[in-house]
């Protein structure tokens, strides 16, 4: 059995949910130079909330179509309310101090958050594999696939796309960038920069629970899952250069490709490869594939 | 012909479309002193980044005493004997007046690696001190260098850069932000000291009285280019140098 | 910098304490003493990331050495059938420095959240080759540590001696800690979180300052790492997980980096309030942390311990 189309069409799902899982870090990076932390549990709690809203108002019949705009809503909703939250309360205070306090504030709102994941849901896990269900089975040349994973793929690039879009083709966007390039800049040219953080950070916030509720179908919603994926996201973000959207897509299609190709090859090194990848690509570019180094104006 | 200290060769750097410093050629000899002038942009600051190394050049050579040490970087350039003040002073602000002093001795006498034994050793503090009350910031030691008024600043940094005892001193506007009353009193000591070790000495200038008083020889920069070369006197009565330095200000 | 008087009143404050922990065993409990010992333990880690944290640093995978140094005593006692203390400890102390010298020729290149990461993902490399690779660690089991002994004496009562091993080394480590930072490299590191520029431009390497500490950092969480295999008896993989890292990080950060005992006073304060509060309410616990962490950070951003050595300074 050829496992080439195996590892090609494993790895550009697996990269897909990664990607899902991953834009939001380093999107809010680049705009408020923050490495959001509290990520982890946006996306847990996306995957909470979608769960919650599926056993809710599809609870008989997980099967049915109801469900992926429900988890859709699971993520607008923790977008529209924790981000600006987050932001205003507990991130705007600390911007401009060493990058340093800006990372251990989001440690400390990832600590509080886990918690309060615990104390909303409880510690037993949900399961609400409808969806996943719903998709069944895809054949592509013999093989049988999951047919959710493809889901996810198209829900990554549509994704993918639409932040691209927003970016180049909209005004929120170009502000964005000119955030994202030069902060003070911005401010002089009159580009309100409070609202544009509190809105890229609600942007990255739904991106982050969007990645959780898709990603609920798949596997057990519980305590912790958010942890886990954390340390992925910040291998691929890392490797991407942080920041940049593109390397990030990037990235998560080299992890994607490695890891899928150790897992039929060698499926020992399947989770050592993602950070001896990231490992390798820091050696060879410290900044990640498309970071950008600054050097001092002297 | 002695050999030059500092020889730098059709020397270019561009950003993007920006040509900052301009197939510049510039030769200066052991116990030089020269001041480079120009608005601001001209390129001078620049000029300084790619001697030390700090900016590698688009093209050209920078030599020092017959050694090229194009690109090498300010570690290396330092050690091999040149030191640098910046526009912007360039100190650790949160340790005291004292302490950036230390460090700036303690690397100097090679101590850099040392885990082990005090940093407060009697010798290398009375340097420290002595050092500071040549400069005028005696009683400032131990105070946050972030406080300090911007002068203060400046003329730390200057000092920083003396500590090292160097064969080519490069200074950035050593005098912005020092008040009138000590501007002179600091370059007084400083330039005669310097003088008086045969330290080649380029400085970057705005104030056309320090320059008139403390170079001998004037460089001239316009948009990248080195326009006039020549004795300090002669340069600046020159009314299309005036114009260059003054016109845009 | 912290002026004579005060340091002389520290040196004293200190020795007075080391005095009071000396006698605890005949004052508490066998349980207290244990926590103690596993506190000041564990202070000995968090002491090799403030020695970073005061460049700036956040490393936030010091867990790898920790574990390697908890491991190096789980092996030679469960595979080697060595106990000795006198063996162990100082093997796990050499090979956490050669692995920190190694991986520390990678990591000093980075500053800032990349360092952080790429520590944490170094660490989680560890974690994963000790789960997957069960012959060789014992897997999520772990390994168990029998056989303590110390000079070649078995002691009877094993928590006893360790406490004082414990006690002394911690002491002798307080010592190294408090001349680095009292030396050139010590304040090479604190300018290396201020300004880079200005340290090449003095013809030094911060690179190598960097390294320099990460090296002696990764040394003494080693050695953190192998009394703690002694003291709880058993070592795991999830020594080396993120979250343990974390762990070191935010007492770090509680106690503050402006002095060699702050780590030891947070890390006997951590484990208490760590101890009781589990059991109290296992779902608060990180809730807790949290809030304590952004207390901190939004009002003492210099730790806790300038309120103790400094009543009246005001934060920043």
């Amino acid at each position: 059995m050829n496992i080439l189309p195996i590892i090609v069409i494993d790895g550009i799902t697996f990269a897909s949910w990664l990607f899902l899982v991953s834009v939001g870090i380093t999107f809010i990076f680049g705009v408020l130079r923050i490495l959001n932390v509290a990520h982890g549990s946006l996306y847990a709690i996306g995957a909470y909330l979608g769960a919650t809203l599926i056993l809710q108002f599809a609870g008989h019949d997980q099967r049915s179509w109801i469900t992926l705009p429900l988890l859709l809503l699971a993520a607008i909703a923790v977008g529209l309310t924790l981000g600006p939250l987050i932001e205003r309360v507990f991130l705007r205070r600390v911007y401009g101090q060493d990058e340093v306090i800006g990372l251990l504030t989001t440690f400390a709102l990832f600590l509080i958050l886990e918690d309060v994941v615990r104390l909303i849901w409880g510690i037993e896990p949900y399961l609400v594999e409808g969806p996943f269900r719903l998709f069944g089975r895809v054949r592509m040349g013999g093989i049988a696939f999951a047919g959710y994973p493809f889901l996810l793929t198209g829900v990554a690039t549509v994704a993918g796309l639409l932040l691209w879009f927003i970016i180049h083709h909209t005004s929120f966007g170009r502000q964005v960038t000119c955030v994202i390039n030069d902060r003070e800049m911005a401010g002089a040219l009159g580009i309100n920069v409070p609202r544009i953080d509190l809105m890229a950070f609600a942007l990255g916030t739904f991106l982050a629970a969007l990645g959780g509720a898709f990603t609920a179908p798949m596997m057990s919603v519980e305590p912790g899952m958010g942890v886990s994926v954390l340390v992925l996201a910040f291998a691929v973000v890392a490797i991407g250069g942080l920041g940049s959207i593109g390397g990030a897509a990037l990235g998560c299609i080299l992890v994607g490709l490695a890891r899928a190709a150790a897992v039929q090859l060698f499926p020992e090194i399947e989770l050592f490869v993602i950070y001896a990848l990231m490992v390798a690509v820091l050696l060879w570019r410290p900044q990640g594939l498309f970071g950008t180094i600054e050097l001092r104006k002297l | 012909m002695t050999a030059a200290m500092i020889d730098i060769q059709n020397v270019s750097r561009a950003f993007d479309m920006l040509r900052a410093v301009d197939d510049v050629s510039l030769s200066i000899g052991e116990g030089e002193i020269v001041g480079i002038v120009g608005t601001n942009g001209s390129g001078k600051t620049t000029l300084l980044n790619l001697i030390t190394g700090y900016l590698q050049p688009t093209s050209g050579r920078v030599v020092f005493q017959g050694t090229d040490i194009t690109g090498l970087g300010p570690r290396r350039t330092t050690a091999l004997g040149l030191a640098r003040s910046f526009q912007t002073p360039q100190l650790y602000t949160g340790l005291t007046v004292l302490d950036n002093v230390l460090i700036a001795i303690a690397v100097h006498s090679g101590r850099s690696a040392d885990f082990w034994m005090p940093m407060y050793r009697s010798d290398r503090v009375s340097k420290a001190y002595e050092l500071l009350a040549r400069f005028g910031l005696g009683d400032q030691a131990a105070r946050s260098v972030s406080k300090l008024p911007e002068g203060g600043r400046k003329v730390l940094d200057v000092a920083l850069s003396v500590i090292l005892e160097p064969k080519v001193l490069l200074m950035d506007e050593p005098t912005s932000g020092v008040s009138a009353r000590d501007k002179f009193s600091v370059m007084d000591t400083l330039m005669s000291a310097l003088k008086k070790h045969r330290v080649t000495t380029i400085f970057v200038e705005h104030d056309l009285e320090i320059m008139e008083r403390y170079a001998e020889r004037a460089v001239v920069f316009d948009a990248g280019k080195i326009i006039a070369d020549g004795p300090v006197a002669d340069l600046l009565a020159r009314p299309e140098v005036r114009r260059a330095v003054l016109g845009e200000d | 910098m912290i002026a004579t008087a005060t340091r002389s009143r520290l040196a004293s404050g200190a020795i007075a304490a080391f005095a009071v922990i000396a006698l605890l065993p005949l004052l508490l409990s066998d349980w207290v003493v244990f926590l103690v010992a596993l506190a000041l333990a564990k202070g000995v880690v968090v002491l090799g990331v403030v020695l970073l944290l005061r460049g700036g640093l956040i490393p936030f995978g010091q867990a790898l050495y920790f574990a390697i140094g908890a491991y190096t005593v789980g092996f030679l006692a469960n595979r080697f059938g060595i106990g000795e203390a006198l063996v162990a400890l100082p093997l796990a102390i050499v090979i956490s420095a050669l692995v920190a010298a190694a991986l520390g020729l990678l990591l000093t290149r980075f500053r800032g959240i990349y360092f952080a990461m790429l520590s944490l993902a170094l660490s989680m490399i560890l974690y994963t080759v000790l789960i997957k690779f069960y012959d060789f660690s014992g897997g999520t089991d772990g390994l168990s540590v029998r056989g303590f002994a110390l000079a070649g004496v078995t002691p009877a009562h094993p928590g006893l001696v360790q406490y004082y091993l414990v006690l002394v080394l911690t002491a002798a480590v307080v010592y190294v800690g408090a001349r680095f930072i009292a030396s050139p490299l010590g304040y090479l590191m604190q300018a290396v979180r201020y300004n880079e520029i200005r340290i090449e431009y003095l013809g030094a390497s911060a690179g190598r300052a960097i390294l320099a500490s990460y090296v002696i950092s990764g040394a003494i969480s080693g050695l953190g790492g192998a009394l703690v295999a002694y003291l709880i008896g058993h070592v795991s993989p999830d020594l080396a997980f993120w979250v343990s890292s974390g762990d070191f990080v935010f007492v770090a950060v509680l106690g503050g980096t402006s002095s060699v005992f702050a780590p030891l006073v947070g890390s006997i304060a951590f484990e208490f309030v760590k101890n009781y509060a589990l059991k109290f309410s296992p779902h608060t616990w990180q809730l807790t942390l949290g809030v304590f962490l952004l207390l901190v950070i939004y009002f003492q951003p210099q730790g806790l311990w300038t309120l103790l050595t400094h009543p009246r300074a005001r934060p920043r």
